[in-house]
């Protein structure tokens, strides 16, 4: 049976369309995980790293940890091997390594 | 204000907050998204980002998911000018009438090339003279890069797009000259009183610049040159060295137009030669010896111009 008119919701009472859910800050986004995208892997000599941070900075992709002490820890479900940290790395501390060459 | 400090000059002023978090769906290494985490991180939690449609509307937020921390909004390709001018209008009277707690809001508006200088550029124009409080960035990746590459107003001369394909009829690709959209704004719009450019490779000079456009009364404007692998053809690793080379060539400029006054931000100690940035890119590769000739002419008196050289 159709509604009448005086059934249907008001503006008000219509719920919200198309609304997505903000991950929290510092991330990430969990419905996404990006590290599939990945061939290459950054890997960090800690001989080498001076702790500057400009590979946290740099990483289109905020996937590295801001604490200098994890020497800017990856997060390796979403690095997606761009190379970029190790491009911008003022020592050349980090190198990138085929994903093959790793176990897990 | 609602920074500590509207300058940032080096890592320790650098927020450690991320609000465009890990998580989204562009290309490895795309100078876009590094934008818009840099822009976030600057702005930092009470901003609110809309997003015209492009790359950083479609691959940031897919299949429900998104990767900012902080209010977002998309808006139509050609939309993003009257977006952001009822957005901050909306948050304005929401105040007044006490139904929002009275506090600072930094509204952003974010458009790519096409979207800001082609489609939407009536919409700018028209929220730049509206007297709202706003900042519209634009991210200039030099192509309608989401559809698959098309040619928009800022893609460079000389360049391939799908659109002008270098070809035995046509050699060069792209013939027009790419458009002077900040200079266009800031000469078309005397209100404004911030109008400035900046690169995703010079991190802290775009950190600054988005917290001082936040910072004037009323609309401001910045555009942001940001390298994109798959548009210009280049390895996703050398994103940052593409950028700081444009810089570096004076094939992009950075500086700011404060209260009408125009200052460069950075000056190249010694320009490289053009050369060094067209070769690292395969939408230039066609491109011979004579044509790096004439992009250095052209370079050269632009740079002339405005006092680089
Ligand atoms: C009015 C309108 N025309 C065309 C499109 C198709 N479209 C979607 S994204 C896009 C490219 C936009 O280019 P740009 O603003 O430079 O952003 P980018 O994709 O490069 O990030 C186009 C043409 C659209 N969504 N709306
Ligand atoms: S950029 Fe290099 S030196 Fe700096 S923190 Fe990262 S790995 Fe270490
Ligand atoms: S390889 Fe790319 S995505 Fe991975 S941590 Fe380095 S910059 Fe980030
Ligand atoms: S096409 Fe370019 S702008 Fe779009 S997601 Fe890929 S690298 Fe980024
Ligand atoms: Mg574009």
């Amino acid at each position: 049976m159709t509604k009448k008119f005086e059934e249907f919701p008001t503006w008000k009472e219509m719920p919200v369309g198309l609304v997505v859910f903000a991950p929290p800050v510092n991330g990430p986004n969990p419905h996404y995980k990006t590290g599939t995208f990945r061939t290459l892997r950054p890997v960090t000599d800690p001989a080498k790293c001076n702790k500057d941070g400009l590979c946290w900075l740099y990483c289109p992709d905020s996937c590295r940890s801001s604490d200098a002490e994890t020497l800017f820890a990856v997060n390796l479900d979403y690095c997606k091997g761009c190379g970029v940290c190790a491009e911008v790395c003022p020592t050349k501390a980090i190198s990138m390594i085929n994903e093959l060459e790793f176990k897990e | 204000m609602s920074w500590e400090k509207l300058e940032i000059r080096t890592l320790k002023d650098a927020p450690k907050d991320e609000y465009f978090v890990a998580g989204h769906r562009t290309c490895q290494g795309c100078g876009p998204a590094l934008a818009c985490k840099l822009i976030a991180k600057a702005a930092g939690p009470r901003a609110v980002v809309i997003t015209a449609t492009g790359c950083m509307y479609v691959a940031n937020c897919s299949y429900n998911t998104t990767p900012w921390a902080i209010p977002w909004m998309h808006a139509q390709l050609g939309g993003i000018g009257s977006a952001v001018c009822g957005a901050a209008a909306a948050y304005k009277a929401m105040m007044r009438k006490g139904k929002l707690k009275k506090e600072e809001i930094h509204v952003i508006g974010l458009a790519g090339d096409g979207g800001a200088a082609d489609i939407g550029l009536s919409g700018i124009s028209g929220a730049m003279l509206s007297g709202e409080d706003h900042l519209i960035i634009t991210y200039d990746n030099e192509s309608y890069a989401n559809t698959g590459v098309q040619a928009s107003s800022l893609t460079p001369w000389g360049a391939w797009t799908t659109f002008t394909p270098p070809g035995k009829m046509l050699r060069l690709g792209n013939v027009r000259v790419k458009k002077d959209l900040p200079k266009m704004i800031a000469a078309g719009h005397p209100n404004v009183r911030y109008v400035a450019t900046a690169s995703t490779s010079f991190p802290f000079d775009l950190m600054t610049k988005v917290r001082k456009g936040l910072a004037v009364k009323g609309p401001a404007f910045l555009q942001v040159h940001t390298p994109c692998p798959k548009g210009w053809k280049f390895s996703p690793e050398l994103t940052v060295r593409i950028g700081r080379l444009a810089v570096e060539t004076g094939m992009w400029t950075l500086y700011e137009i404060e209260d009408g006054q125009f200052k460069l931000s950075y000056k190249p100690p010694k320009r490289k030669p053009v050369s060094e940035y067209l070769k690292l890119q395969g939408r230039f590769a066609h491109l011979r010896e004579p044509d790096y000739r004439y992009i250095q002419e052209q370079v050269d008196a632009a740079c002339k111009q405005l006092g680089i050289d």
